[in-house]
């Protein structure tokens, strides 16, 4: 994977919210079918560095490029028509749409006309939305809503999938399949970015792993440091 | 009462309905999708108007005229989004009524400067300038039965493409978390762009439909613009449905306020939203 440029590169990333600095300088790559685990405390700046890739916060300097392409400054629909799926925090369903209008009101090739991922793949992948295709967003369990927020991002048969919190507040049972599922993301070679609390099965589905702290990357490399070394957790993510 | 006066009464109360809905059903949409109050929406309504009696008078044909002003008002509120109330949708509402009113003052000196004060009539098109004949004595005239079927016709056509299209989709996915379908890879801007200019469409049709009934006059969009508000809160902010049923309710309550109590008319309607709030603070439909 070396060789090849990485899919999304960003440096020198500052963002503020008003007057608070939260991103401090960050520098952030995602390589071709790359999974990156982005680990940190809460309020250490995942999120908003994720937003500010995706230009739903602009920050205040620094250049994001996706596919070799600058996008800083663009629109958040124009960085994500580059082969990005968002899967955020809080999943982001619609509660006045049906399971069904989710998966079809996104549907559409990704880059070189790749569709690897339709309808009724999607349906297959998670057949407890294949069950609930009129039920309105509002009346889905959190379960179903995260089942759904991935598969709408799939629709999209995108390069880069982003997963902010995809398991959080979930039951075992419903977390262990969402955690199958993006295993299996994974291995159609789709890169990922995964922002998760369960640092153990991240250490072991990531390719490379980013702590954040306080707006700075205080790790950037392989999980074997990590595992050898349980004190960089400790000392950075509490654990 | 006489059968046939109720029944007329029943026409006329759901036709003005109709044509409220068309109004209301943008003012309803570019309040709940881009959260923005449009008080320059009734100006469109009197655009059209102006449009069809101007336009009529210069081609000779009011069906062309009404054909043309569509694309006309459809620009005019491409452009007002593009160039105005785009930088206004971070922004409070205050700032946009603010806006908003100085559009509707913009509108009527240009209507007042292009067209003069005066009250002007247009002709209903000879095709459709007949009566039933209901009874001995009642007849109804055709043109408004043509103005309810138009006006339902786009209604149906309103909630097919709302409820079955794609466009549709991204509207009330909009309405519901606008930044969620922009991060989805769709681009608002363009779409809010053009749900602006289709209610502004609307509107115009509207005025312009309803010019040979009610005949064109200056500020004739401020009280449009009123009931309309009054529709859209009683449907419920944001409600394609609820906009469709209040409209009627509306539309009904006025016609047979001035009918039975004519010196309370102007209180009927908002008797009636009075009555619906307390029942459903929300509106109807929200």
């Amino acid at each position: 994977m070396g060789e090849l440029p990485p899919f999304l590169e960003a440096h020198g990333i500052h963002t503020y919210y008003g007057s608070s600095h939260v991103l401090h300088g960050i520098d952030f790559r995602v390589g071709q079918g790359e999974t990156v685990a982005l680990m940190g405390r809460n309020g250490m700046g995942k999120s908003t560095l994720i937003k500010s890739l995706l230009g739903i916060v602009a920050p205040r300097q620094g250049q994001v490029s996706v596919d070799g392409q600058a996008v800083s400054g663009a629109d958040t629909h124009a960085i994500i028509r580059r082969g990005i799926a968002y899967v955020p925090e809080g999943r982001g369903i619609f509660h006045n749409l049906s399971v069904r209008e989710h998966l079809l009101m996104v549907r559409r090739s990704g880059a070189g006309k790749r569709r690897e991922w339709n309808y009724e793949r999607v349906l297959d992948t998670f057949p407890r939305l294949a069950e609930r295709l009129e039920t309105m967003g509002n009346h889905l369990s959190g379960g179903e809503q995260q089942m759904l927020s991935i598969g709408r991002a799939l629709m999209t048969n995108p390069l880069l999938l982003i997963l902010d919190e995809a398991t959080e507040g979930l039951a075992p049972l419903i977390r262990r399949e969402i955690w199958r599922v993006i295993r299996a993301i994974k291995d159609t070679g789709i890169a990922t970015v995964i922002v998760d609390k369960n640092v153990r099965v991240l250490l072991d589905l990531a390719d490379r792993h980013v702590i954040l702290v306080k707006g700075e990357v205080v790790y950037d490399g392989g999980p074997g440091p990590l595992r050898d070394d349980p004190d960089i957790l400790k000392r950075h993510i509490g654990l | 009462m006489d059968l046939w006066i109720l029944l007329i009464q029943v026409l006329n109360g759901v036709q003005y309905g109709l044509l409220l809905f068309l109004v209301a059903s943008g003012l309803t949409l570019i309040f709940g999708i881009m959260g923005i109050i449009n008080l320059a929406h009734g100006s469109f309504y009197m655009l059209g108007a102006y449009l069809a009696y101007w336009l009529a008078a210069s081609t000779g044909s009011l069906t062309l005229s009404v054909l043309l002003s569509l694309p006309i008002a459809a620009a005019v509120g491409y452009v007002i989004e593009a160039l105005l109330v785009r930088t206004l949708y971070r922004r409070d509402h205050l700032d946009q009524v603010l806006l908003t009113y100085g559009l509707i003052l913009i509108f009527n000196e240009a209507q007042r400067m292009l067209w003069g004060n005066d009250v002007h009539s247009v002709t209903i098109p000879p095709v459709l300038a007949w009566s039933l004949k209901l009874s001995d004595t009642l007849s109804y005239p055709v043109y408004r039965l043509f103005l309810s079927a138009v006006c339902g016709l786009l209604a149906i056509a309103m909630y097919f493409v709302i409820t079955r299209t794609r466009f549709g989709m991204w509207v009330r996915a909009g309405a519901a978390n606008r930044d969620m379908v922009a991060a989805l890879g769709i681009n608002v801007k363009l779409l809010f762009g053009v749900v602006f200019a289709v209610g502004a469409a609307l509107a115009g049709l509207a005025g312009a439909l309803s010019s040979p009934v009610s005949s064109v006059y200056p500020g004739m969009g401020d009280s449009v613009l009123i009931i309309c508000f009054v529709v859209v809160v009683i449907g419920g902010v944001g409600s394609i449905k609820g906009a469709f049923l209040g409209a009627l309710l509306i539309g009904l309550a006025d016609t047979f306020g001035k009918v039975f109590m004519p010196n309370f008319a102007s209180f009927v309607v908002y008797g009636v939203m009075a009555a619906v709030l307390l029942w459903k603070p929300r509106g109807l439909f929200a």
